[in-house]
Order: C-alpha cells, then sequence, then structure tokens
C-alpha cells in the first residue's frame, strides 16, 4: 500500500488560493440548490463530484474494505489476532472488526495456529462451509508449513486448502498481520482472481452458479449448466418448486 | 356474563399451570439432545469440543473431546538438544510461556546441579510475574467477552500491550521469548527497562482498581457468577485442581508460598483465596492475584542484586562474547555448547512451579546425551477440565459458558 | 521432601504390607523416587495415602527403550500438609502392558492414564473411557515411543519446487 507522506511544515492555515477555490465551490453548491446552474456549468459540476467506474471494481473495492474475518483461533497466533482488534493495532481502522463466528457469514479464514492432524479436517469442513468469495490467510509459521514443529502432528494448511497470503513469524506481531492482512486487502480491491485455482488444480471446484437448463415440457430434467472444462462431478442442483413463467 | 359481571381478577386466579407443569415434568426424560459444542466456537477458549447433553437448557452431562490441537511437543522435546527444547517447550501453554520455559529449565538446573546467581532469579521473578498478569488479563478480558461485557476486553488488551512492550524491551520478542536459559536469563535487562517497569508499576494498581469497580459490584456479573457452577475444595483436590481454582474453593494452597522456588521466599506477598469456590471467587481471585504479583514485582526490582545474569559454568552457558577473543577455552566450549549443547547426567526429575492456571509439572528424563530422553509437562489445565463436568452438572447452557471461562483453560497446554 | 531415611522407613511400611511391591527406592536430588511391581500399584498408592500423600499430581509414562522393560508409568503424590512428595514409578514390558487403573481411587487420573494408553500403549484395566484422548480416534500406533519415528514434512525449498518435488502436489 502506498504511504503519502507531507513535509511536516505544511502551513496549518490553508492559503489564500485554496481559499479562494473552496469559496468558488461554496457558491457554486449554493447555485446547484438554488437551481441556478446552466448545462456547461452544471455539467462541470457533477463530473467534479462524481467518479465513474466499472461494477466489477466497485465491487472488488467493496469486498476488500468489508471483510467479515472468521473467529477462527487455534493457538499462540490467536493471541496475537486478539491483539489486532485491541486497540493499539486497531482492525477496526480497517472495516475488519465485525468477526463473524458462522462460516456462513465470514469471507476471511485467518489460520492462526498450528493445525493438527485432528483439526484439518474440521478446518477443511469449515473452509467449505464459507462461501465465495473467500479467502485464507495462514498466519504464523506453524500453519503456512510445519513452524517450529516439524512432527507426526502437524499439517501444513497449503495440504488442504488454498491459502492466499502466509504471514511468517512465531507468532507474528500485529502490525505483520495487519500488513498481511492489507496486502491480501489491496490483491482483492485490484483484483481478485489470484489464479490460485489454477496454482493448485482446482479448476472446477467452483461453487455452482445457478444457470438452470429449464425446459418447461419436461421437469424432472432440470439440471445445472456446469463451467465448461470441469470435470469434476459437482452435483445435481435441483429446485423443486418454482414456478417459471 | 354481562360485562359487570367479569371481573378479570377472579378469571386470573382461576387459571393454574398446575396440570400443565405436571404433564411437562412426566415428559421431560425423553427429551435429552445431545449437542457438539464443536471444536470451532466462539465461546470455547481455544479448539475444545464438548459433547453436552442437555435437558431443555440444563446440562446433564458433559464430554470434553480434546486434542484438535496436539502438536507432539514432548516428541519433538526428544529430538533436539537441551537448549534447543526451550523455544519447543514455551509453546505449550502459550498464555505462559516464562513458565513453561522456568518449569523445563528448571528440570533441566535440578539435574545438572547447576547454581542460578541471584540477580537471574529475581530476573526471572519478575518476568514470571509480569507473565501472570498478563496471562490474567488475556483471561479478563476473553472472559468477560463471553459474558457479554465486551469492553473489558480492550481495556484488559490495553494494559497487556505494556506487559509486551517491557518483554520486547528485555529479550526482542513479544511471546515466546526464550529468555529463560539454563542457568539463568539470556541476557540483563538492558538501560530503561527499569524505568519502564516503574511507570508501569505504578500505574497497574489504579488499572485493576478500574477493572474492580466495573466487574464487583455490577449486578449482571453478580447473577451471571454468584453462587454459579460452586465446587466444594473435597471434590477438586481429588480431581487434582489446582491454582486459583482451589484457591477460590478455599484451599490456600500456591507452591510460591508452600515450596518457594526461584527465591520467592525473599518476597513479602499475600495469597487471595475465596470462600464460596462459585464462578464469582474464581474471578475475584485471579483479580486479586494482580495486584499481589505487581507487588512482588516491585519487591524484586527494589532488591535486585548486581551480579551475573547466568551461572558461570561454562559447560552448560555460553561464554561472554568479549572472552572469545581472547580465551582458547571460552572459544572450545562455545563451539561445543552451539554444535552438540551440553551433556546432562542419566536421572529423572519433576520440577513443579505455580503457573497462572495451576501446578504447571516438567519431568526430565536424561540418559546422559545431549539431548533429552523424555519430556513431560503436566499440565494445569489438563487436569482441571476433568473438573468441568462435576461443575456444570446441572447447570443451564449459559452458566457452561461462565465456568469455562473462569477454568481458564489454554488448549496448548491441554493438548500439548 | 521426604529425606533418605524418611524414605527408607516409607519403603519398609510397604514391604511390611506386602513383601513383593518396592522393587527399589531412590533418593536422587533430594527428592524421593519409589519402583514398584506392577501389580501392586493400586495397594501402594492406597497405602501412600494414608500415610498423608493424598494428591496425586501427575500420572505420566516414560519410555525406557531399550532398557527393559520398556514402559515405564510415574505417578507423582504431593502431601500438602507436610509439603512432601514422592514418585512412584512402575515397569510394564511391551508385550504385557497392562496396569490397573487407579482411577477409582483417584479420580484425576482419568484423563492422564487416557493420554499414557493414547501415547504409550499401556492399556489400564478398570478405565471407566479407555479411549484415545490426544490423537484421532482411529489412529494406529503410540507416537511417543522411541520407535516410533518422528514425522513431518520435508523443508520447502524453491528448488524443490522448481523441479517440482514440492508436497503442494
Amino acid at each position: 500500500m502506498e504511504i503519502i507522506r507531507q513535509p511536516a511544515g505544511a502551513p496549518v492555515r490553508p492559503s489564500d488560493e485554496s481559499m479562494t477555490d473552496f469559496r468558488i465551490r461554496q457558491l457554486r453548491s449554493r447555485d446547484l440548490l438554488n437551481g441556478d446552474l446552466d448545462d456547461a456549468e452544471l455539467q462541470q459540476y457533477v463530473e467534479q463530484s462524481i467518479i465513474t467506474t466499472t461494477m466489477s471494481k466497485a465491487v472488488d473495492w467493496a469486498r476488500g474494505n468489508a471483510m467479515f474475518p472468521a473467529t477462527f483461533g487455534l493457538a499462540c497466533c490467536a493471541i496475537e489476532m486478539m491483539s489486532i482488534v485491541a486497540s493499539r493495532v486497531d482492525v477496526a481502522r480497517f472495516g475488519f472488526e465485525a468477526f463473524r463466528a458462522s462460516p456462513r457469514q465470514a469471507d476471511l479464514l485467518i489460520l492462526s495456529g498450528r493445525v493438527s492432524i485432528k483439526m484439518a479436517p474440521v478446518v477443511r469442513r469449515i473452509w467449505d462451509q464459507m462461501l465465495e468469495p473467500k479467502w485464507a490467510i495462514a498466519m504464523g509459521a506453524c500453519s503456512s508449513s510445519m513452524g517450529v514443529f516439524n512432527n507426526y502432528a502437524i499439517v501444513p494448511a497449503d495440504k488442504f486448502m488454498p491459502v492466499a497470503v502466509h504471514v511468517p513469524g512465531c507468532p507474528p506481531r500485529p502490525e505483520a498481520l495487519m500488513h498481511g492482512i492489507l496486502k491480501l486487502r489491496h490483491e482483492i480491491v485490484t483484483g481478485p482472481e489470484q489464479g490460485w485455482r489454477e496454482r493448485y488444480e482446482a479448476v472446477g471446484t467452483e461453487e455452482l452458479v445457478p444457470l438452470l437448463n429449464r425446459n418447461p415440457a419436461h421437469p424432472s430434467e432440470d439440471r445445472a449448466v456446469l463451467p465448461e472444462g470441469s470435470e469434476t462431478a459437482v452435483g445435481v442442483a435441483r429446485v423443486e418448486g418454482t414456478d417459471v413463467a | 356474563m354481562s360485562a359487570t359481571d367479569y371481573d378479570y381478577r377472579q378469571v386470573e386466579d382461576s387459571i393454574t399451570m398446575a396440570p400443565l407443569g405436571r404433564q411437562v415434568h412426566e415428559n421431560r426424560h425423553d427429551e435429552l439432545l445431545t449437542l457438539n459444542f464443536g471444536p470451532h466456537h466462539p465461546a470455547t477458549h481455544g479448539v475444545l469440543r464438548l459433547l453436552v447433553t442437555l435437558e431443555g437448557e440444563v446440562v446433564r452431562d458433559l464430554q470434553p473431546i480434546i486434542g484438535y490441537v496436539h502438536t507432539g511437543i514432548e516428541k519433538t522435546a526428544e529430538d533436539k538438544s537441551y537448549w534447543k527444547v526451550i523455544p519447543v517447550v514455551e509453546r505449550m501453554d502459550y498464555l505462559a510461556y516464562y513458565f513453561n520455559a522456568y518449569a523445563y529449565c528448571g528440570a533441566v538446573e535440578t539435574l545438572l546441579e547447576v547454581e542460578v546467581p541471584t540477580r537471574a532469579q529475581y530476573l526471572r521473578v519478575i518476568h514470571m510475574e509480569l507473565n501472570r498478569i498478563m496471562s490474567h488479563l488475556v483471561w479478563l478480558g476473553t472472559s468477560c467477552l463471553d459474558l457479554g461485557a465486551i469492553s473489558m476486553f480492550w481495556y484488559c488488551f490495553r494494559e497487556r500491550e505494556r506487559i509486551l512492550d517491557l518483554f520486547e524491551q528485555s529479550s526482542g520478542q513479544r511471546m515466546h521469548t526464550r529468555y529463560f536459559q539454563v542457568g539463568g536469563v539470556m541476557e540483563d535487562i538492558p538501560v530503561g527497562f527499569a524505568e519502564k517497569l516503574r511507570q508501569f508499576i505504578a500505574i497497574m494498581p489504579e488499572r485493576v482498581d478500574q477493572y474492580e469497580s466495573i466487574l464487583n459490584k455490577n449486578e449482571i456479573v453478580i447473577q451471571r457468577l454468584r453462587h454459579v457452577c460452586p465446587l466444594e475444595a473435597e471434590t477438586l483436590m481429588e480431581l487434582g485442581v489446582t491454582g486459583p481454582l482451589l484457591r477460590a474453593a478455599g484451599v490456600p494452597w500456591d507452591l510460591r508460598k508452600h515450596d518457594p522456588y526461584c527465591s520467592y521466599g525473599d518476597f513479602d506477598f499475600k495469597v487471595p483465596v475465596g470462600d464460596a469456590g462459585d464462578n464469582y471467587d474464581r474471578f475475584m481471585v485471579r483479580i486479586r492475584e494482580m495486584r499481589q504479583s505487581v507487588r512482588i514485582i516491585e519487591q524484586a526490582l527494589d532488591g535486585l542484586p548486581e551480579g551475573p545474569w547466568i551461572t558461570d559454568d561454562r559447560k552448560v552457558a555460553l561464554p561472554p562474547r568479549h572472552e572469545l577473543a581472547t580465551s582458547m577455552e571460552a572459544l572450545i566450549h562455545h563451539f561445543k555448547l552451539v554444535t552438540e549443547g551440553f551433556r546432562v547426567p542419566p536421572g529423572e526429575v519433576y520440577h513443579p512451579v505455580e503457573s497462572p492456571r495451576g501446578e504447571l509439572g516438567c519431568f526430565v528424563r536424561s540418559d546422559g546425551s545431549s539431548k533429552p530422553a523424555r519430556v513431560h509437562m503436566r499440565d494445569p489445565s489438563f487436569v482441571n477440565l476433568q473438573a468441568t463436568r462435576p461443575m456444570c452438572q446441572d447447570a443451564y447452557i449459559a452458566d457452561l459458558i461462565a465456568t469455562l471461562a473462569a477454568l481458564d483453560p489454554v488448549l496448548g497446554g491441554i493438548d500439548r | 521432601m521426604p529425606d533418605a531415611t524418611g524414605l527408607e522407613l516409607l519403603a519398609q511400611a510397604l514391604r511390611d504390607a506386602d513383601p513383593d511391591c518396592v522393587l527399589d527406592t531412590l533418593h536422587f536430588r533430594g527428592k524421593a523416587q519409589i519402583t514398584v511391581a506392577p501389580a501392586s500399584i493400586r495397594a501402594t498408592l492406597q497405602a501412600l495415602k494414608a500415610k498423608g500423600f493424598r494428591f496425586l499430581c501427575s500420572v505420566h509414562g516414560v519410555d525406557y527403550y531399550p532398557d527393559e522393560p520398556r514402559l515405564g508409568v510415574h505417578y507423582e503424590l504431593l502431601d500438602m500438609e507436610r509439603v512432601d512428595r514422592i514418585t512412584v514409578k512402575l515397569r510394564v514390558p511391551l508385550d504385557a502392558p497392562e496396569v490397573d487403573s487407579v482411577t477409582h481411587d483417584w479420580p484425576t487420573a482419568d484423563h492422564q492414564e487416557r493420554e499414557v494408553y493414547d501415547m504409550f500403549g499401556v492399556t489400564f484395566t478398570g478405565h471407566p473411557n479407555p479411549r484415545r484422548i490426544l490423537m484421532p480416534e482411529d489412529y494406529e500406533g503410540h507416537p511417543q515411543r522411541r520407535d516410533f519415528p518422528i514425522g513431518g514434512e520435508p523443508i520447502l525449498f524453491t528448488v524443490n519446487q522448481a523441479t517440482g518435488t514440492h508436497y503442494t502436489e
């Protein structure tokens, strides 16, 4: 993320030019409200106060700025994850303080802590229950790789679920975790298709998009059209009882 | 009946739930529901799984299932030299890392029969008591979160950040600092640490006052915690429970007082003891322990003696860097210690300490080589968890949550 | 701690009750350790309870590989009034790893004996819930035995990734 620094000797009082600017904008707004602006000036006013973008960019921006992390604390890293909710490193500044307990409502899974072999299927199940779009951050050394404990009991998270960002540390400082989260946010805002499905050879595991190929004459043959190129049997969606005009 | 004849008070008095009540009673025993309080749950402190059998909202049976964060720490410790086991073992009970390290270092020092210098002992006491306060703060914040008093979380973590700043100043790391070494501590405290510690000591008692003023006489806290899930001292001792849970039930057992180690005998402090053994007492005992820890730290800081911070035995502790330039033996010792590690004479020892959750013991068996043959940590939460069932029998499920919070289980220690 | 003479007196009292129960006594680094025969563990612990050691701190297992008998179980007892500790040890061979469970007398041993079973394979007869506690229910093997491999993943270096021998596939 970019940090723009301004010199400390900047004047506190607004300069005369900016005062004039401000005054002009004030008068223009007054004119707008009175209905006194005519076409060219109205056009200019509107252009100055509206930004245009594509829908997908706006959606990405919204997604990146309102991620709901799932409360998923496993071990020591969970304590540092709690620290980012606390007031020194405040994750609420970025809008991520709403930790959702239900995976259905969450879109960010911060794997904070070591994933043992007994816990791995549970994590995978929680990940599967989360709805797209979803991201995972492997926080700490234990979930990214094996960490301090290279033994029979631990599984690195990459083995069973796709991870977007790995944050190293044991445990990572709250600032480090914030950096990882903000990096993820940057990725989401600039382009969420990070290609993880290709990297992990998981093409075809997308959730079903409800494009129904309905033939009203044969309702028993309702099928969902699977995305092209997927060979996995993802299952059939039956929609019963809905009338399509 | 005309309107004037209708006396609503009479009608109300005639309605009785008695026949309905009997009906509900008779069918009650059919209504047992077994619910999975899964490993992923916001109110279980870590990945604890409980199979709860409920009758309505009353808990009739409870079975904890653990192992979801089992890390094989004890097995990993057999694979590493004694020095390298310290960071592995620290990550067990992840809120009391200095205690894990001290239990292990104490066991190895007993086997080696090395003398720990007094300055190192006092520094160890300071860091352990700071860790005790920090563990109780995290416990208080998360427990109040479970009760619904969410603001306490931010207050407690605000203090916790100050303590972590102190840890960072002395060792460079906030958590799992590897500061305790076999024979003493890794480094002397830097300039400015004592200053900052004094500022912390000055401000902490008034912060504890603030916490007590929020919680002590709060109607909701009292209703949720007073007379809720008590367990008498006899049962607790049979179950092997130690620490604040036992002290809340009235047994003043504290290893720092009864079996002083690491020069705790030099300090004057009280051991808070409750009388009813209910959740309210468990809360109050821990909050008061924070105050006593501040007293201990103040006395340790005032009485901090000059001297070495690690033992002089070069076969156990690294020589100081400036000696490596002049002394050949120092170089050889340094080389041996860093590559192979020190060898410990064969034997078995069990070294207990008083951690924030109870008696934390470390069993080390050495077979004469440079790696331990068995390291076992007797974790207090592992044993205290057995008390959940007797405590929560016939209590409401909301009381189960409050009791789990008051138990202070740390799953890293339970599962190791 | 009971000193060396106190330990010998305790051992003598135990021998008077049952001649073959005490196999060894050791006073090491100021702490008392006593080795008993596996068959008499319940009686020994009850006798020590009568002498005041009423708190069982810890039940843990040890693998003495390659010494035989291989599997050991240690019981740490504490006398709160006199602040005394004593360790009671027993050793069982791998082919007959049965020990009487002391859970009925000492409820604290419940989870701890399950852990010893899970990690070492010592079966406790009479335990109310003899199942694995830390490993998954269907796990095979007893991980903390000395001859169980430590496991783990090979360390992922970039060169492995380049040649395609990394574990993510």
